[in-house]
């Protein structure tokens, strides 16, 4: 499974619109088959990092490579799950799964959508779906051409909690079946610890922090958990705040 | 069940309710020699004129060839309309160069040209289909170029990274996402057509139900004159109702024509509806 993952590597990337630097200088590895959260406030530059890794835009400076190869445009063993489900309305369940399938192909996009367990939904409208289920429907189209790269770009963030939970869980349950290498943005931290073999936080257009969550899976939010969720929000909020409070002060001072 | 049933029934009468009154009070004004027969015939004597006219074949010769007309005009107006629309909603370039022109060119009413184009293509057929182009031409257009624009941007960006390009996310995004659109572009435009077509028929024409009417007016033949005017009503009508179904079978996917299917004939009232988020769990 795991032989089409793809290895990830990021040097010196810069991006700027106009004026305005958004990463600054951003220096990441990622392995074949990790799952990697990338966590900061808004504005941090975690979108735009994601859409740089997509090909969606093209860097100021500095590359993305994906197994050695420097991105130029799109790549297509690389899926991105949005926000928004952004399923075509005019196509059936199934045929907005078929445009992830490669030659559009019926069976596997039936296959895809078994996986979300919406194989009943296939001959629908999207727009009869509720939120949840427009995202799984999503989810099986990004999975249904069986990518190396899998980019989600804070897709659960418009869900209720517990369809966040149980779509966290499939997530997690069809990464570690079909082991593509996995890049979550989220401004949720919580979720990050849940679900990432490692925590980037983004801070002003760098790396701030970049911490390895050594539990067991599945997770249980047990001390371990709130010990993990704990540091990476301190470093989150602390900062923010001092900053805040205290402008002169230098930042050595509160690092972990 | 019966209610649901009665209901039904009243609601499928309900818009005939107004002609067929009119038409009864034309029927009594006239008996009752209200109006003079030869400035303004009963309906019956129209409907006896109808009669004789579909029997000598007539009324369809010319009939056919006033829709002939008017949908070969339709067609060349409309696509033209289309394929600039699209050109034009997605090259910001190309909108640049000729938007502007086309609507300078757009309020200038096109029956004001009918004596230039006389006087270039002549009375006939020509000069018929290019007054009809000319007016389908800007609502198509204008109605094309506005459903590309307002397109979701984040639907054509899924399609870049789906690999979706040139014809294939033509047809998968940007053709359905600007119908709703263009078909609403569709039903105006073909209600100027056959305004367009009334009144290029009634100028200069050998033939066609304009000609029929301008005919008749020489011999004083209220009768005629009448039918040719309610049989563009019909024609109209007609139409409209066809582009009314095409609506519902193209939109079926949109929650404001996505009603179940309706045994016992096409249903042609829109109504819009909440999209049905009972069924999702």
């Amino acid at each position: 499974m795991s032989e089409k993952a793809i290895r990830l590597q990021i040097q010196q990337l810069r991006k700027h619109f106009g004026e305005t630097t958004v990463l600054t200088d951003v220096n990441l590895t990622i392995e074949p088959g990790e799952f990697v959260a990338i966590v900061g406030r808004s504005g941090c530059g975690k979108s735009t990092l994601l859409r740089l890794i997509a090909g969606l835009d093209q860097p100021s400076q500095g590359s993305v490579a994906l197994n050695g190869e420097p991105i130029t445009a799109i790549n297509q063993d690389t899926r991105v799950l949005f926000q928004e489900a952004r399923l075509l309305p005019w196509k059936k369940v199934v045929d907005n799964v078929r445009i992830g399938t490669q030659g559009n192909d019926y069976e596997s996009a039936l296959i895809a959508l078994e996986q979300v367990g919406l194989e009943s939904r296939a001959d629908e409208w999207p727009g009869i779906l509720s939120g949840g289920q427009k995202q799984r429907v999503s989810l099986a189209r990004a999975l249904a051409g069986h990518p190396g790269l899998l980019l989600l770009d804070e897709p659960l963030g418009a869900l209720d909690a517990l369809t966040r939970i149980e779509m966290q869980q499939l997530i997690e349950q069809l990464w570690l079946e079909q082991q593509f290498t996995t890049i979550l943005v989220t401004h949720d931290v919580s979720e990050a610890v849940a679900l990432a073999d490692r925590v980037i936080l983004l801070e002003q257009g760098v790396i701030a922090m970049d911490t390895r969550i050594a539990l067991a899976r599945p997770r249980e939010r047990d001390n371990g958990f709130a010990y993990y969720e704990k540091s990476i929000l301190d470093r989150l909020l602390n900062r923010t705040e001092r900053d805040a409070l205290f402008p002169d002060v230098p930042a050595s001072g509160f690092a972990i | 069940m019966d209610d649901k049933k009665e209901k039904r029934w009243f609601n499928a009468v309900l818009p005939f309710l107004i002609p067929v009154l009119v038409l009864i009070l034309w029927q009594l004004v006239s008996m009752g020699g209200g109006a003079k027969a030869s400035l303004m015939p009963s309906p019956v004597k129209v409907l006896q004129t109808f009669v004789g006219m579909v029997e000598s074949g007539e009324l369809l010769r010319h009939a056919l060839i006033s829709t002939n007309r008017a949908l070969s005009g339709f067609l060349v107006g409309g696509m033209i309309g289309l394929v600039l629309g699209l050109i034009n909603g997605l090259w910001s370039l190309a909108e640049r160069l000729t938007d502007s022109s086309v609507q300078m060119l757009r309020n200038i009413p096109h029956l004001a040209l009918i004596p230039l184009i006389l006087l270039w293509f002549g009375i006939g057929e020509e000069s018929k289909l290019v007054m009809v182009s000319l007016g389908v031409f800007f609502p198509i257009y204008l109605n094309t170029f506005h459903g590309i624009r307002s397109i979701d941007p984040g639907l054509i960006e899924m399609g870049r990274v789906y690999g979706l390009k040139g014809f294939a996310l033509y047809r998968n995004v940007l053709f359905p996402g600007a119908l709703a659109s263009i078909l609403v572009g569709v039903r105006y435009s073909l209600g100027i057509m056959w305004l367009t077509l009334i009144v290029a028929e009634t100028v200069s024409a050998k033939s066609g139900i304009g000609y029929m009417a301008m005919n008749a007016r020489e011999f004083l033949q209220m009768d005629v004159i009448v039918l040719s005017i309610l049989i563009y009503a019909l024609l109209g009508k007609l139409s409209d109702s066809l582009a009314k179904v095409a609506e519902r079978q193209f939109l079926k996917w949109h929650p404001n024509y996505n009603k179940p299917a309706r045994k016992g004939g096409l249903r042609l009232v829109r109504k819009s509806y909440p999209a049905a988020n009972s069924t999702a769990s």
